[in-house]
């Protein structure tokens, strides 16, 4: 595995950098609909403060530990795009037609429709991080290592 | 001036894959892969894709270039020094050729930037015009991927879930 | 012949990506090393992807996020599509761009394991351990 960076400056502002890179993450994600990004910038970035925050601190740290267990969850993306859909189905419509959403508080077709895009970018956005950070753990295991994922 | 500073765009763009392709050492070729990859994100910038230009600098000049740097520390870095063979003849023969009728037919392709081209002219008005009234989006390119054509985009994901499954399966070292 | 050549070279964006791809195609084809294949592949997607949004430009147009007037109330508004470029190719190159990212990590998984198994990544010495 890859061993603790030991320079002062590449800790301190990964320290710095890390929350804002997430912060920025989350405006993108959740901003897709107003402007440039979405699902998929959002969701690599995510995956990227974490990937920062293991290459610098070392595999005994928080961010790997975190990572480890979030690694986990893979298919959690695709289940709540397909989950919409299903809801889709469960309000009496086609698959993944937004229009058919029962949410109670919900009354236009527009606002529905809406809802749908931004619960589906949050699905793309899960599934493309804990992809980015399987493969960065897929690759980095070296030879006299004894941990492996099961 | 706008057709001199795109121009001087795309002539950057290959000199910097030509650098990338003619360096011996690896590392370097692939450091000056994620700047041929930012120019590219700015060169989209400048055609009026936004959306990609941000997911292209994003992935191409993070994550791939994370990608090629982890591959090449995990083997060994010796290897980065190669030799240069001689390539086959049918390749230095055969690839011009079709370069020069891939732009024979470029007379064929509507000409850059002209509004009723085939490609513009379907579908895609209706998107633009109907969008914001159906789903309360002013991004028309997040609306078309996520609501029209929310199809390709489920089926994207399983495609990079089944991409994240098959790195691990590749490279598990089994607990004996 | 003469507006052929012309032709050509009134749409320079078509030159570049015939360069590009066909570069990246030879590099895949003609060089020993595994690595340097897969720079190649990359080179080969992005230059495809250039065209498909080289397609969707139009000339002296916005890009496609509505804004100003066009925001508040798009039914009395009339939108006139020739002011925004056209959305429908960046659709597809979203896709192939996440496509291309994990086609890459998996090429990449692939060689290591090649690496770990047989301890080289030239293509000749490669097929001599093979066999």
């Amino acid at each position: 595995m890859i061993h603790a960076h030991d320079s002062t400056i590449v800790r301190t502002m990964s320290r710095l950098l890390i929350p804002l890179i997430q912060l920025f993450a989350l405006y993108v994600l959740f901003f897709g609909q107003y402007g440039p990004g979405g699902g998929f910038a959002g969701g690599v970035m995510l995956g990227a403060s974490l990937i920062l925050g293991t290459l610098v601190f070392g595999p005994e740290a928080a961010p790997c530990l975190l990572a480890k267990k979030l690694i986990h969850g893979d298919g959690i993306g695709l289940m709540i795009f397909a989950g919409v859909g299903g809801l889709c189905l469960i309000g009496g419509g086609e698959f993944l037609n937004y229009s058919n959403l029962e949410i109670p508080w919900v009354d236009t077709d527009s606002r529905r429709r809406y809802l749908g895009i931004l619960v589906t970018q949050i699905g793309v956005a899960v599934d493309i991080a804990v992809t980015a950070l399987l493969i960065v753990f897929s690759l980095s295991l070296t030879n006299n290592s004894e941990e492996s994922h099961a | 001036m706008t057709l001199f500073f795109e121009i001087l765009l795309l002539v950057l763009l290959i000199m910097t894959a030509a650098g990338a392709i003619l360096v011996k050492d690896l590392i370097s070729s692939v450091l000056i892969l994620g700047s041929y990859s930012f120019l590219l994100a700015l060169v989209w910038a400048w055609l009026g894709a936004v959306d990609v230009a941000f997911v292209e600098a994003v992935v191409g000049a993070g994550l791939a270039t994370v990608f090629f740097l982890l591959t090449l520390f995990g083997t060994a870095p010796k290897d980065t020094r190669i030799r240069r063979p001689a390539p086959p003849l049918i390749a230095l023969l055969g690839l011009p050729l079709l370069g020069l009728l891939l732009l024979y037919s470029a007379e064929d392709f509507p000409k850059f930037g002209n509004p009723e081209s085939r490609a513009s002219v379907h579908v895609s008005p209706e998107y633009l015009k109907n969008s914001l009234k159906e789903t309360d989006t002013p991004n028309v390119v997040t609306a078309v991927l996520m609501d029209y054509r929310a199809f390709d985009t489920l089926i994207e994901t399983g495609v990079i879930f089944t991409a994240g499954i098959a790195c691990v399966l590749l490279l598990r070292r089994n607990r004996e | 012949m003469l507006e052929h050549i012309e032709a050509a070279l009134q749409r320079p964006n078509f030159i570049a990506f015939v360069v590009l791809f066909l570069w990246g195609f030879f590099i895949m084809v003609a060089h020993p090393n595994l690595v340097k294949k897969l720079i190649g592949m990359y080179l080969l997607q992005t230059s495809v992807i250039f065209l498909l949004v080289t397609i969707s430009a139009k000339a002296e147009a916005a890009a496609p996020i509505l804004q100003g007037s066009d925001a508040v109330q798009s039914e009395r508004h009339q939108i006139d599509p020739a002011d925004y470029a056209n959305p429908l190719p960046h659709v597809l190159t979203l896709t192939a761009i996440v496509v291309q990212v994990a086609t890459l990590g998996v090429s990449l998984a692939l060689v290591t394991a090649i690496y770990r198994q047989y301890g080289s990544l030239d293509e000749d010495q490669l097929l001599k351990r093979i066999e």
